[in-house]
């Protein structure tokens, strides 16, 4: 793919280019609304580039067969929506405690149940909380532009093979459906570890199983804590957030994905009637940029969080923030047509100045 | 002395977790053997599944992949999709296969993906203590069947074997037992040629095991092994049900 050159593409087609370009060798999919230009896009593309593109039967197979791809060390890929991402919980869990790679993409639309397909972000804690059983995370990146989408699905195939964990794209319906330009960068070079633990069935008395079950005497245990000890890890070297005009902020507003776009044009008109108003967006959710929280509510007690659903992060916001600030919510879960405006914000914003 | 029998070499020299009488060692073996016979160990992968059998990699030498319930034969696509070179093959229950995995298993033999099926029959959820299986012979007690599959509540048996044949994409569909000397010869090649599809690059083959599972069937070894005789085989009959060179 030329370096440099503009584009002018969907958000969802943003993420398909990146994970071709990421070197993604499977991808294995499921239709649903408002993802369904990932697979449209691979489909077409990938099979040009080398890859493996198949539409599966279901979520649940598409998440197995990424699980199976991955064991053999290569870049797979799945993506879906809310309905879809609930059936891909128990692969990503087996996923998870088989410390497997792999990139989930998250297009979430409204719910619970079948919702509608308009732009939410009540999968929050179903994302960031380890959706499915049994007490893992993943890596959680949340884009809030058409180049995020890029770079960040780009970024998500390195940490995931970095630290050999899922990692998740996720977005919402606006971020996937609105075009913008992106400029689309080849892949940066990453010194990533070998997987020298992958199904190659090479033999050669050298036998390497991907499992998740442990038997034996506080094998479980042992394994729970290591993996907490690589959650911290990528706390200490992985949180990523933005700040816009947080110097001087005597209240900030903070907000993750498309939120904090319509947030950013609110803290814009603030600042232009000379209100102290700073912005925090949260780009990693897992890991939770409780530093960059922490740092900014030593200086500022006042915080509004801002979501499209009735609060999941805020909770994550609050615990961050710990004592040191006051910390206020203003939601809109997902409705038809319900995006709020920037002045709708922009008032919420003034109540609390 | 000519020496005429012998632990395969894809075999690990290790004892045995599986209950006395159980046939799920005897299916690995000949798995083993098949494996052998091609000379294929060192290009195989081998997808577990939950169950009895999960532990795969506690008996065989080759690298195996764990699957959550049902989804091997989801897991195997990945894989063979991503080693299109390797051989690849499940080993799975009939809970496993025949219940939660339906869909994996249908789908992954619709498409035909040249990988190898092993299906083992016991008409009982094993693992998890002897409840009934869509496997379960009418009128047999399981722990969750206490008066006897009620085929007016709970169906008929499945009978994957002829079930599958149906789908295009099988190259190879056969139903074996492992109950006298006999059967397990016939087993024995019928094994060795569900393998050799796959080496042949050919497509998707489907072997179904009818299974002793003494410890649930509450019976000592003799008579389970001798059921899989007298009730299994006549409903489930034994033979292949597709072999289609031309795929
Ligand atoms: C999602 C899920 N549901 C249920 C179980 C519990 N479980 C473990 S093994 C098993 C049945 C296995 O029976 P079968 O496939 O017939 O194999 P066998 O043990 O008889 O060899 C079940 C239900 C599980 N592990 N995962
Ligand atoms: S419970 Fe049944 S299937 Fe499992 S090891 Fe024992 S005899 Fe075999």
């Amino acid at each position: 793919m030329s370096a440099l050159k503009r584009k002018f593409v969907k958000g969802n087609e943003a993420v398909a280019m990146a994970a071709i370009e990421a070197g993604v060798q499977c991808y294995f999919g499921y239709p649903i609304t408002p993802q369904s230009d990932i697979p449209e896009y691979l489909s077409r593309e990938l099979p040009k580039a080398g890859g493996t593109f198949i539409q599966v039967e279901s979520e649940i197979g598409a998440i197995n067969m990424v699980l199976g791809a991955s064991a053999c060390g290569v870049r797979a890929m799945t993506s879906s929506s809310g309905p879809g991402i609930s059936l891909k919980q128990e692969g990503i869990s087996y996923m998870a405690g088989s410390e497997l790679p792999g990139v989930i993409v998250d297009i979430m639309r409204s719910g619970p149940g079948l919702g509608g397909i308009d732009a939410s972000q009540a999968d929050y804690h179903q994302a960031t909380k380890g959706g499915g059983h049994g007490g893992y995370r993943i890596i959680v990146l949340a884009p809030n532009s058409g180049q995020e989408m890029y770079d960040l699905t780009m970024l998500a195939f390195d940490l995931s093979d970095q630290y050999r964990m899922p990692a998740m794209v996720l977005a919402d319906s606006v971020l996937g459906q609105m075009k913008e330009s992106i400029v689309p960068h080849p892949r940066p070079k990453a010194d990533l570890p070998a997987k020298e633990w992958a199904v190659r069935g090479t033999g050669g008395g050298v036998q390497n199983v991907v499992k998740s079950l442990y038997l034996g005497d506080g094998e479980m245990e042992k394994f729970h804590w290591k993996m907490h000890a690589r959650y911290q890890e990528l706390a200490d070297k992985e949180s990523r957030w933005e700040e816009f005009a947080t110097d001087d902020a005597e209240l900030i507003v903070t907000a993750f994905g498309c939120t904090s776009r319509i947030a950013r044009t609110a803290v814009e008109m603030a600042r232009a009637e000379g209100l102290k108003v700073g912005l925090m967006r949260p780009i990693t959710l897992f890991p939770f940029p409780k530093k960059g929280y922490a740092e900014l509510s030593a200086r500022c007690k006042r915080w509004l969080t801002m979501e499209l659903s009735t609060g999941q992060m805020v909770d994550d916001v609050r615990l961050a923030v710990a004592r040191d600030a006051e910390v206020e919510f203003y939601g809109r879960p997902p409705g038809a047509g319900s995006l709020p405006t920037p002045e709708e914000l922009f008032t919420q914003i003034k109540k609390f100045c | 002395m000519k020496q005429v029998f012998s632990k395969p070499v894809s075999l690990k020299d290790v004892q045995t977790h599986f209950c006395p009488g159980c046939h799920h060692g005897s299916i690995h073996r000949l798995v083993a053997e098949a494996m052998d016979s091609f000379g294929i160990a060192d290009k195989t992968i081998g997808c577990a599944s939950v169950g009895c059998s999960v532990f795969l990699y506690g008996y065989f030498t080759i690298d195996v992949v764990e699957s959550p319930h049902g989804r091997a034969p989801a897991v195997a696509t990945g894989v063979k999709r991503a080693r299109p070179d390797r051989i690849v093959f499940t080993y799975q229950g009939d809970g496993d296969l025949a219940a939660i995995g339906t869909s994996e298993i249908i789908h992954a033999a619709n498409r035909g993906e040249k990988i190898t099926v092993i299906f083992v029959n016991n008409t009982t959820y094993g693992m998890t203590g002897g409840q009934m299986a869509p496997t379960t012979m009418p009128g047999q007690k399981t722990s969750t069947s206490p008066n006897g599959r009620d085929v007016a509540n709970d169906g008929k048996p499945f009978k994957m074997a002829e079930l599958l044949s149906n789908l295009d994409g099988v190259a190879y569909s056969a139903r074996v037992a492992l109950n006298n000397p006999r059967n397990v010869l016939q087993a024995k090649k019928i094994i060795k040629n569900a393998f050799q599809y796959q080496v042949e690059g050919k497509g998707f083959a489907f072997i179904e095991a009818l299974a002793a599972c003494p410890t649930n069937w509450g019976m000592n070894p003799l008579a389970a092994n001798e059921r899989v005789g007298s009730e299994m085989i006549p409903y489930f009959p034994l033979g292949v049900f597709k072999n289609n060179e031309n795929l």
